[in-house]
């Protein structure tokens, strides 16, 4: 009995130390400068993905840590580093801005861990640059306007004049919109980033071409100064606007705020809406509401589902942390509710998803948000992944 | 050539001219006559915005949210002055350099913690927020031509106040000695405080003015204060004729370059070339225009005379 205690004491003692580990994820967003309202939801988020798991992955704590890269690639890159080498994370995930993502992918691959992107999709990273170790809970950045330009040749547009940022995620949207869309491209300028809100000269020079429509990429506060200014122009009807990642949950409550009408009925496409069907989104919503009293943005929604693929990875190796084919393995299935449903991963560990035409509208409360107003792509994949040399 | 169009490219050069001569006027006659270095321009710049955005949802009006805020701000400035600029004035650049970053740090904080992260969309008035046709094909936004007039006229007054009023005479002499000036039983304190609070108020104004066009938010000081700075070198330090100028020319080398330059690389360069090279450079021209003015008139376009 005695030598039997004693067993199964050192059994313990044995075990404990690799079983008592706990998951420590490192998470990456902004949390100051403007661009702190896109970190701060994301963030909510992430909380209510880790109330929703209470706080464990297959019996371990989770540990979570939140870094800021003050929307600039260099500090994205530090924090990052201090996040491998002194904290020793698990996973990194987050990332909002491909830039940030692009200056610290190397830190987080080269020491072997995942690296989870919960936004940004720079075109480097879904080819040349894949990496077993990368996943991604949102999309390439090419494809969401690809999928406008989709939309734009079923609604017959002819011509379209292009004004984006001149960075990485800028020119990724630029190229999408110019891959799919089947009209003419009547002139295109790329503005500096993030520091030009002024977009006078711009709007006068697509007037000036022309051109039937109006397409834009300007995400954060950068989106809220390009609609105003569009609406000052009084372009409206002369030229329409279509937009990629302009529009979103954290805009429209301003927007409504300031009284700013012509946003309603406003299209634009996404992987993901607050009014898709399935279990797993419906809670997201109504809790992401009741908690915070605000619909959650696409940014939410996708760090909201980056928890539980990493929940899902943890689960599939049983706890066992140093398992780390075992993880990748669990998490290139995608076996886990997502809040836009059911997709599979790509040979880039990017998704093979569906993107839908959403349209502003006012919900039962006179608040405004966003209903799905058809299915413009299904199963769609990125245009990088077959110079990714994974299999 | 389309000369509609460069046209209007020049009134909306010409209009970021304005606005930026309101952030540098101010900027110029701190540095020019308090001999202060002050940051925290920008963070008064931003502000101003803050403070307007609030109030123009406090009373419904844009138009009276700014001649409210407006007073406001000018107060903050003399505040700012009483407390901890006064202080300095006998301490190197450096370390009014080191104050007002401090000052920025603490504005933006505040800011932060009072209105949020994310920043406020303005409303205009429906009549300021429609277009005007100027000639046939030439339309230009209401709201545009409002910051033009207002610019124009907050410049015309600026000029007189200093170069034809009793007060604008204080202002030049205790610039060029203020012991002179005091031992003539002039209050040069309060006359230092009140050009601080001025200043204040002209970054206010052109928050206030720029926060219907893009938003009120946190760090939009720092995006134009480095600006006002170029506009005052090129311009020459203390200057306010030269402030104006050279905010009218960055104003319209930085739109007339981002309008035209692609075209213009073109000519000699493929397309896709152009498109690639030409934001670089036009993002850099002003910078260009620095540096060239640094070496060739390091004192800059219009230097004042006094000292």
């Amino acid at each position: 009995m005695k030598r039997l205690l004693s067993a199964a004491l050192a059994a313990t003692m044995l075990t404990t130390p690799a079983f008592a580990r706990e998951v420590k994820i490192g998470f990456v967003t902004t949390l100051t400068t403007g661009a702190a309202v896109i970190g701060n939801d994301i963030k909510k988020a992430v909380d209510l993905a880790m109330e929703h798991i209470g706080g464990k992955m297959a019996g371990l704590d989770v540990k979570l840590i939140y870094a800021d890269d003050g929307f600039k690639p260099e500090i994205g890159k530090q924090v990052t580093d201090k996040l491998i080498k002194q904290e020793n994370v698990d996973f990194v995930a987050g990332y909002i801005w491909s830039n940030v993502l692009l200056a610290s992918r190397k830190s987080v691959l080269d020491s072997g861990k995942f690296l989870i992107s919960a936004n940004a999709g720079p075109s480097p990273l879904a080819g040349k640059l894949c990496n077993k170790n990368f996943f991604s809970t949102s999309w390439q950045n090419d494809q969401t306007p690809m999928a406008m330009g989709e939309y734009l040749n079923q609604k017959g547009v002819k011509s379209i004049y292009i004004i984006a940022p001149n960075y990485a995620a800028g020119k990724n949207m630029v190229a999408g919109v110019q891959r799919t869309f089947k009209g003419k491209i009547l002139g295109k300028d790329m503005t500096t980033w993030p520091t030009q809100l002024d977009f006078s000269a711009e709007l006068a020079k697509a007037k000036a071409s022309g051109a039937e429509a109006l397409w834009v990429f300007y995400p954060g506060k950068a989106g809220g100064a390009f609609m105003k200014q569009y609406q000052q122009a009084g372009l409206k009807d002369s030229m329409p606007l279509y937009t990629s990642f302009t529009i979103d949950a954290l805009s429209l409550p301003k927007f409504q705020a300031a009284g700013f009408n012509d946003v309603l009925g406003s299209k634009f496409t996404q992987e993901w809406d607050p009014s898709l069907d399935n279990p797993q989104n419906k809670r997201f919503v109504a809790d992401f509401k009741a908690k915070y009293g605000s619909y959650p943005s696409f940014y939410a929604a996708q760090a909201y589902d980056s928890i539980f693929l990493i929940k899902s990875a943890v689960e599939g190796v049983k706890g066992n942390l140093d398992d780390i084919d075992g993880m990748r393995a669990a998490m290139k299935s995608a076996n886990f509710p997502s809040v836009r449903g059911k997709f599979t991963y790509g040979n880039n560990h990017f998704p093979i998803q569906n993107f839908y035409l959403r349209e502003v509208v006012k919900d039962a409360d006179g608040n405004w948000t966003t209903k799905v107003a058809k299915t413009v792509y299904k199963n769609n994949q990125d245009p990088y992944a077959a110079q990714c040399p994974l299999k | 050539m389309d000369y509609t169009l460069l046209f209007i490219q020049t009134l909306n050069g010409v209009q970021l001219g304005l606005l930026l001569f309101l952030v540098a006027s101010g900027l110029t006659l701190v540095f020019g006559i308090l001999d202060f270095v002050n940051l925290a321009h920008g963070s008064i710049y931003m502000l101003g915005a803050f403070i307007s955005a609030s109030l123009t949802f406090l009373t419904g009006n844009f138009v009276v949210a700014v001649l409210l805020a407006l007073p406001i701000t000018g107060a903050i400035g003399y505040l700012i002055e009483r407390v901890l600029v006064r202080r300095l004035y006998a301490r190197n650049h450096l370390d009014h350099v080191l104050a007002t970053f401090g000052l920025i740090l603490v504005i933006d904080t505040t800011v932060q913690i009072l209105w949020g992260p994310a920043g406020i969309s303005v409303p205009l008035p429906a009549w300021l927020n429609g277009q005007v046709e100027l000639f046939p094909g030439v339309v230009m936004p209401t709201f545009r031509l409002a910051i033009i007039g207002a610019g124009l006229v907050v410049a015309a007054g600026l000029f007189w106040l200093v170069n034809h009023t009793r007060l604008g005479m204080l202002i030049r002499a205790g610039a060029s000695n203020s012991t002179m000036v005091s031992a003539l039983g002039v209050d040069i304190k309060t006359l230092f405080s009140l050009v601080f609070a001025l200043g204040a108020m002209l970054a206010g104004l052109a928050g206030m003015l720029i926060a219907p066009i893009t938003e009120a938010s946190i760090n939009m000081g720092g995006e134009v204060i480095i600006t006002a700075f170029v506009v005052i070198i090129v311009g020459g330090i203390g200057s306010m004729k030269g402030a104006f100028v050279a905010a009218i020319l960055i104003g319209l080398i930085d739109t007339l370059g981002r309008s035209f330059l692609d075209d213009l690389f073109a000519l000699f360069m493929s397309q896709n070339a152009a498109e690639t090279a030409a934001p670089a450079i036009s993002a850099m021209l002003i910078y260009i225009l620095m540096a060239v003015i640094l070496a060739l008139r390091p004192q800059g376009l219009f230097p004042p005379k006094v000292r």
